[in-house]
Formats: structure tokens, C-alpha cells, sequence
């Protein structure tokens, strides 16, 4: 009961802060940019003489650039807006008044999550159903697997949510998000690396990309959301945050998810542990 | 423990059920550090605490447990009745009963006319009455009131008072920390005295006057070893010419002293019993400021 209670002030609180207005509005201007941008383009192929087949996979292409830009922003709106929510509350003593209500500290923490959690997916929900609907409406192209590729995007905003809580349980807000962002660069540089280990055949960058995957398996979710949604022809372009020169396999989305599943056991240890 | 420093230690309370008590002691005595053993939010290194009959920090127990923390805050975009209505939700209260309650809690503290407010616009002394008013809505029989008067002004502070005295007219155990040593005096049935998290004495406030009594004597041919002589009865003796003042543990004691003062030789014209305030008898226990 009292982690239903949590959520539902964690998300309110979202909502009274204007935290989930803003971004949401941030999130209509890239919507209203990328369709600009996608209508221009197809008006220009509609008055040009590029054939139909080059035409779909240059707007398939533009299509995964906005869906991986709803990806970054949705990770990086998750992370921001959740790393105060543990760190700053034990900082400014405010949780004190929570947490000797009758409920154990458990509820506190699961309950502050799934009220990101339900952000989270609000936020994925409507950006990403957003940049698809544009891509089929305006550009006349559909991702091909679209369920699976925002269902794996939402799990990389989970792992960011659930380690940004894991460590701001031990540190301060600024420490707690320089960390999480500090790994979520990790993720990023490692799945280039990785990337271009496919294209020279190289299996000591390729180990390094693996690595910086297990130590934050965030932007290997993302490839492999990539590889579900794109067209075969984006996903061969080289050196891009969607090719398939390098696909994560189904288990390092079982090990995201037990990453995550970690993370979070570690913070509701630690915090359910730690003075107040 | 907090690193090499041990913030208490072999401290041992008894509160009885239905006083207010008083918890006194310098800046990083222990009280606060106290406060959080006792309500589950920081664990001790050794010892055990019993909060109305479980272990200290049980979860079903803070049922009955209101608490204000030290400089109360909350989340700021609440109104102080979505605040009273969420506290009374985490602590098992029905919405019909919080429907009665809160208006009724809101008006106790005087915050009636702000009541449509967002806390972000309240100022220090309004906050604690929103806070106060958090760690009563669930009728709880123990309360943990840390500086409840901070931030308020005089007429705050007396509706403090009013509220506490009420709680304890309900029944419940009010467990009071602050600094305001005068608040303390005229609301507390008991206090205890800590120093560096060891208990160093306390007293029943009710009984205060026949524990502790300060003497101012007038007098004339008082001689030193008249004045030595009074360490028998006396805590201290300090003369000044025909001005002789004195503290004694007990009243009871104060006919003897009489009698050794004129079976001195001295020739006695005033021999005035004051009643030695709060603040007096801290100091005395404390001793002196030691810039914690």
C-alpha cells in the first residue's frame, strides 16, 4: 500500500513540478521539427527523380535518426529528473518525515521507482508512438518491429533509472548523476567501439565494447531496439548508432534486465541499510 | 557511531506513558542522533531501545509514533491538506476520518487561511505548524517533537504549548527536544540532561522545587570558616561582603543551614529562598559552554 502511495505522489509530483510538462513540451518541438523535417523531405523526393526504393530507405533512415534521438533524450530525462528524487531528499532531511510512517523503507524506494517507471513510459509512450506515427503518416514508412524496439528503449530508461537510485542511495545528487551520466558515456563510447570492432574485424576493441556493455548495458539495449526496428538497407550503414555490423544478442538483454534487477536490489538494500 | 566520534553512548531513558519529557542537552550532546535510534532511521552499534513496548524502529509500531523532525520539510508544490492527507494515508487513516481531521488539524495551527497555499510559499514558523499538524493527524500515542518552536514567533510558541499540553491531555507521550529552555520549564513534566550521549542527570520538574533551591542571604559577621562550613548542605556558597549566595540540593535541607549560619555567629537579616530556573540549573549541570 505504501509504495502504491509513494508512486502515486512521485508522479504527481512530476506533474505539480512541471518536470513532465516540460519535457514533454520539449518533446513536442522535436516531434514538430522531425515532422517539418520529414515532410520537406518527402516533398522534395515527390518533385525529384530518385527512385521509390532509395526514397523509403533514406526516410527509414530518418526515422531511426528520431527514434534514437528519442532515446537519448528519453535516457537522459530519466536520469535527470530521478536523481534528486533519493540523494536530495536524505540531503535535505525530508525523508525523514516519510520514512518513520509505518511502512518499511522498501516502500519507499520501490514506490519513488515505479512512480519514474510510470513516467518513464509515459515519456517513451508518447515520443516514441509519436516519431513512429510521424514516419508512417507524413514519411510513409513503418519500423519494422516498432513494439519491440519502444519496449527495449523503455528498458534502457529502466537500467538508468534503477542505477541513478542505486547510487543515490550512497551519494549526493550532483555525485549520483555525474556517475550515472559518467556511465551512460561509457555505454555510448563502448557501443561505438563495438561497432567499428564489426567493421575492421578487430576482437580486442570488440572485448572493450563488451566490457564498457556489462559494465553499463544501456546503449546495447539500444543497438539491439536498432536492429528490431530498422529497414535492412539503414541498417547497414556503417558507423551509425543503428548498423548491424555488431547486434547484441538476446542474453545481453537478459543481463540488461538482471543488471537492473541488481541495481535496484542494491539501492533498496543499501537504503533500507543506511542511517537517515 | 558516526566514524571515530561516538555520538551516544550508555544511554538509558525511561519515559512514562502520558508525560511530556523533556530531552536537553548542548549543540552534538546526542539528542537528535537520539531521536533517530529511537524512530528506526539510524541503527545503533550496540544497545536496545524499546518504543511503547517493541524494539526501536518497528514497523507496525510507528503506527502510534508522530514525529517533527528539526526544521520540517516536505515536498514544497503540496498544500498543507494534500500534506496532512498524505501522511494520514501512510499511516493507515481512512479518508472519511481524514476528510474530519485535516480541516480540523488545519485550524488547530492556525494555517486556516493559507490553506489553499503551496508549502513553497510558506515561511519557516508556517512550515512548522504544517509539521506539527503532519505528526498529529494520525492520533498517534507518542510523539517525537524535535524543536517544535523553532521558526515561530511568541504567539506560535504558545499555541506550541497549548498543543502539546493537549496531546497530553488525550493521553498520549510527547517527547520534547529544544533549545528554548523557558519552553521547556513551563510545558515539561521531566527533563534529562545529556552531554556528549551520556545522560547526566534528570529531573522531575513538579518535584524541581525540593531538589534544587538557590539562597540569597543578607548578613553580617559572616567569616570564612562559616562560609566552608556551609559545604555540608551546599552544591556552592559564594560571599560578597554581607551578600551570601548559596545552592543547595533540597530544600529540606535549608532549616539546617539557618541554624549553622546563626549558630556561627552570624547576625542573619534576609534568608530568601529563590527557585533556581531551567536555565540556571543547565548551566550548573552543563557547566560551561564548551563551543559544541
Amino acid at each position: 500500500m505504501g509504495a502504491w502511495i509513494m508512486a502515486g505522489i512521485t508522479f504527481r509530483e512530476a506533474a505539480r513540478k512541471k518536470v513532465l510538462w516540460t519535457a514533454l513540451l520539449a518533446g513536442a518541438g522535436f516531434l514538430l521539427v522531425f515532422g517539418i523535417g520529414l515532410h520537406f523531405q518527402e516533398g522534395d523526393f515527390r518533385n525529384s527523380s530518385v527512385p521509390p526504393f532509395l526514397r523509403y530507405q533514406v526516410i527509414s533512415a530518418m526515422l531511426m535518426i528520431g527514434l534514437y534521438t528519442v532515446d537519448l533524450l528519453a535516457v537522459v530525462m530519466t536520469t535527470l529528473t530521478s536523481v534528486d528524487t533519493i540523494a536530495g531528499e536524505i540531503t535535505s532531511g525530508t525523508i525523514h518525515a516519510i520514512a518513520t510512517k509505518p511502512m518499511d523503507r522498501w516502500q519507499i524506494l520501490i514506490g519513488k521507482w515505479l512512480g519514474f517507471v510510470a513516467m518513464a513510459g509515459v515519456y517513451v509512450g508518447l515520443m516514441f508512438g509519436g516519431t513512429i506515427a510521424e514516419g508512417y503518416y507524413i514519411g510513409g514508412v513503418m519500423a519494422q518491429h516498432p513494439l519491440r524496439g519502444g519496449l527495449l528503449v523503455f528498458l534502457e530508461c529502466v537500467v538508468a533509472l534503477s542505477v541513478t537510485f542505486m547510487f543515490g542511495t550512497w551519494f549526493s545528487t550532483l555525485t549520483s548523476g555525474v556517475i550515472t551520466l559518467g556511465l551512460l558515456g561509457v555505454a555510448f563510447l563502448g557501443g561505438w567501439l563495438e561497432q567499428m570492432s564489426g567493421f575492421t574485424e578487430g576482437s580486442r576493441l570488440a572485448m572493450v565494447g563488451i566490457i564498457s556493455s556489462l559494465i553499463m548495458p544501456s546503449e546495447a539495449v539500444w543497438r539491439r531496439a536498432a536492429f528490431e526496428m530498422e529497414s535492412p538497407l539503414s541498417g547497414s550503414l556503417q558507423f551509425s548508432p543503428f548498423s548491424d555490423i555488431s547486434i547484441p544478442s538476446g542474453a545481453m538483454i537478459g543481463y540488461a534486465c538482471i543488471y537492473m534487477i541488481i541495481a535496484l536490489g542494491i539501492a533498496v538494500y543499501h537504503f533500507r541499510e543506511r542511517d537517515l | 557511531m558516526f566514524g571515530e566520534k561516538v555520538a551516544v553512548r550508555d544511554l538509558t531513558l525511561t519515559v512514562r506513558r502520558g508525560e511530556i519529557f523533556g530531552f536537553l542537552g548542548p549543540n552534538g550532546a546526542g539528542k537528535s542522533t537520539s531521536i533517530k535510534m529511537l524512530l528506526g532511521l539510524a541503527k545503533p552499534t550496540g544497545g536496545e531501545a524499546w518504543v511503547l513496548g517493541a524494539p526501536a524502529g518497528d514497523v507496525e509500531i510507528r503506527r502510534k509514533i508522530g514525529f517533527l523532525p528539526e526544521n520540517f520539510r516536505f515536498y514544497e508544490w503540496l498544500t498543507p491538506a494534500e500534506l496532512l492527507h498524505l501522511h494520514g494515508r501512510l499511516c493507515g487513516v481512512s479518508s472519511a476520518k481524514l476528510a474530519e481531521r485535516v480541516p480540523a488539524l488545519i485550524d488547530l495551527v492556525g494555517l486556516t487561511p493559507h490553506i489553499n497555499k503551496r508549502l513553497q510559499n510558506f515561511s519557516k514558523g508556517m512550515l512548522q505548524r504544517a509539521g506539527l499538524a503532519q505528526a498529529m493527524v494520525h492520533e498517534p500515542d507518542l510523539i517525537f517533537l524535535d524543536e517544535p518552536t523553532s521558526g515561530l514567533d511568541p504567539l506560535g510558541r504558545r499555541m506550541v504549548r497549548d498543543i502539546i499540553r493537549a496531546q497530553r491531555d488525550r493521553g498520549a507521550t510527547v517527547f520534547l527536544n529544544s533549545h528554548i529552555l523557558s519552553e521547556i520549564e513551563i510545558t515539561c513534566d521531566e527533563v534529562v540532561f545529556i552531554r556528549e550521549g551520556e545522560v547526566v542527570t534528570s529531573r522531575d520538574l513538579h518535584a524541581q522545587q525540593e531538589e534544587a533551591v538557590r539562597v540569597d542571604v543578607r548578613a553580617r559577621k559572616l567569616s570564612p570558616e562559616c562560609i566552608e562550613g556551609l559545604a555540608r548542605w551546599c552544591d556552592s556558597a559564594h560571599a560578597d561582603e554581607e551578600r551570601l549566595t548559596l545552592t543547595t540540593p533540597s530544600r529540606q535541607r535549608l532549616p539546617d543551614i539557618l541554624r549553622f549560619l546563626v549558630g556561627s555567629g552570624a547576625e542573619v537579616y534576609q534568608f530568601t529562598p529563590q527557585r533556581m530556573t531551567l536555565e540556571e540549573l543547565f548551566i550548573s549541570v552543563m557547566g560551561e559552554d564548551r563551543g559544541f
